[in-house]
């Protein structure tokens, strides 16, 4: 299960501490925040870069010749040289800024899908996706004539690496997979699925919404065409996304909105686009969060990823060694490589039962189908209860957890 | 039936004030209430009697007898099913008129909407939505 077997070095309650939203009472408990898969909390650095801007510095970017105006372009380029260093991309130019994951897939999907998807090629998809990864693909395949296909996944969740050689072919054009599943943490086999993508000429699109946090991704070493993530899910502000993409390839891809920033010139006869990245990011970008991001990913490298993965895993094994003794919990989703991600389900209980009473209890839980209806349509259920951990959880957490969940459960044996 | 639809609804706040406002006694009594719903016949939980909307699965089936309209009701959860019994127990065996026109201010008032988060809410608003529809329906019917 462990990314990393190396013992972390972080002092969690100093790390607790910058974060205000969780020292509260929900019900009348302490709140036990264990839905960081959805969105993880922010970290008061990342709270006051966004105050500091709307009160100091709030200004259009790449436009105005006064100082508040270079003071916010400097921060919002700053941010994006962070970005390019953060997934080690060649160049700032290949960090595209976009509305979060599911905006960078269907820039990807429309643009790039536009141009380059005929009628025949396929689309590989994986039964593990996030609807955001797949409605994009499916409306595109359906425009241009394309097939969508998936790659299958066995009992534990994760991608049958055997079944590729027959679903990668010639006709194959683009493989969009996550790098960890949101529903069930499975880490997939990334750099094995994109060099054998690679070896049919196809471009490769991973979904990194659920890795960015948890993971050191390098999209050099992992040779991706395109890697999606929200800044939402690694202590950042909510409505911002990240899209990556080869330089080659971004500059053959076509504009995705047209509007203002993203043209050189334009007349009524016709207008000419501006480079990369400003082609793909019509309009006044989310300046303020943009920037208030640049502290997420500071307190991030701060922590050090082999840190933050380190942890996760010690929660992670804990939790999944704790929960499996309980009666009637079944695991959905096993894999051997997995980030802090817990689903489960418990015999006769329905999820939204257990997440109310858990919440009632003081512990925030996604239930439901976690956007992934094809990969519970696999298991043959409606959804799962999810616990996902972030750096600031605790094993006394976890402890107070279970034990909600023990009574839970008692509640419906009488 | 001599009790008015306000009469239940008093009832129902009533009974919720005596929980003081805690959410596990509140989520503990709202399934015990589910456990009182009269069975519903399984040839009656069919896709058309699903209310859409409810995130748990929902069947609501109503009948109409002497001019009034009895209501039928279960839910694949426990919480669920008991919100929808609380609404069973006010509305059904009423005239379709009375149904089109109860105002539910039994929602706002044993805080419901605090307490039942907003994706549960919206599925507790679309029974109540569903039962007006066939309040309506049948009051339409009798003009």
């Amino acid at each position: 299960m462990a990314q990393t077997l190396e013992k972390h070095t972080l002092d969690i309650q100093k790390i607790r501490a910058q974060f205000p939203v969780l020292h509260q009472e929900v019900n009348g408990k302490s709140l036990i925040y264990f839905d960081n898969a959805a969105t993880n909390q922010k970290p008061k650095r990342v709270i006051d870069a966004l105050v500091k801007y709307y009160e100091h510095d709030n200004a259009n970017i790449h436009r105005g010749a006064h100082a508040l105006a270079a003071r916010a372009t400097e921060a919002f380029e700053n941010t994006r040289v962070s970005v390019q260093k953060f997934i080690n991309a060649n160049e700032p130019e290949e960090i595209i800024f976009t509305k979060g994951t599911s905006e960078s897939i269907n820039l990807v999907a429309s643009s790039w899908g536009r141009k380059f998807l005929n009628p025949g090629d396929e689309v590989l998809i994986s039964t593990l996706e996030h609807h955001s990864n797949i409605v994009p693909w499916q409306m595109i395949c359906e425009e241009r004539g394309a097939e969508l296909k998936v790659m299958p996944i066995n009992e534990a969740g994760e991608i049958i690496i055997e079944a590729l050689d027959e679903l990668i072919t010639e006709k194959t054009k683009m493989v969009a997979f996550n790098h960890a599943s949101n529903s069930l943490g499975t880490i997939n086999p990334v750099k094995h699925i994109i060099d054998k993508a690679h070896a049919v000429g196809a471009k490769v699109l991973v979904d990194g919404a659920q890795a960015s946090s948890h993971l050191t991704v390098d999209v050099q070493a992992l040779n991706a065409d395109f890697y999606a993530f929200s800044a939402h899910k690694m202590y950042g502000p909510t409505g911002l996304g990240v899209l990556y993409g080869k330089r080659d390839i971004l500059e053959k891809t076509p504009p995705y909105q047209g509007g203002g920033e993203m043209i050189k010139e334009v007349s009524f006869g016709k207008t000419t686009y501006n480079d990369i990245p400003y082609k793909f990011e019509a309009g006044t970008p989310d300046i303020a969060n943009v920037i208030a991001f640049n502290e997420a990913i500071l307190f991030i490298n701060e922590l050090g990823k082999e840190n933050i993965a380190a942890y996760e895993n010690e929660l992670l094994a804990y939790a999944t060694d704790k929960i499996t003794q309980i009666e009637g919990v079944k695991l959905i989703g096993t894999a051997k490589e997995k980030v802090s991600v817990l689903s489960f389900e418990v015999e006769g209980i329905h999820h939204f039962d257990l997440g109310m009473w858990l919440d009632a209890k003081g512990v925030a839980v996604r239930t439901g189908h976690h956007c992934t209806q094809p990969l519970m349509d696999h298991y043959c259920i409606e959804g799962t209860v999810r616990a996902s951990f972030s750096v600031y959880n605790t094993i006394e957490e976890i402890d107070a957890f279970i034990e909600a969940l023990k009574s839970t459960i008692s509640k419906f044996k009488k | 039936m001599s009790e008015t639809i306000n009469d239940i609804q008093n009832e129902i706040i009533e009974e919720f004030s005596m929980l003081d406002s805690d959410m596990e006694m509140t989520i503990e009594y709202i399934m015990e209430l589910g456990q009182q719903l009269p069975e519903m016949a399984e040839a009656l939980k069919t896709e058309d009697n699903i209310v859409k909307g409810c995130q748990s699965k929902v069947w609501l089936n109503a009948e109409a007898k002497d001019g009034k309209i009895y209501l039928e009701a279960d839910s694949n959860t426990a919480i669920t099913k008991g919100l929808v019994s609380i609404l069973v127990r006010i509305l059904s065996g009423r005239t379709p008129q009375e149904i089109v026109d109860a105002d539910l201010y039994f929602v706002d008032k044993i805080g419901l909407n605090r307490f039942i988060g907003t994706q549960r809410s919206n599925g507790l608003g679309a029974m109540m939505k569903q039962m007006k529809i066939y309040g309506l329906a049948y009051s339409a019917k009798a003009e």
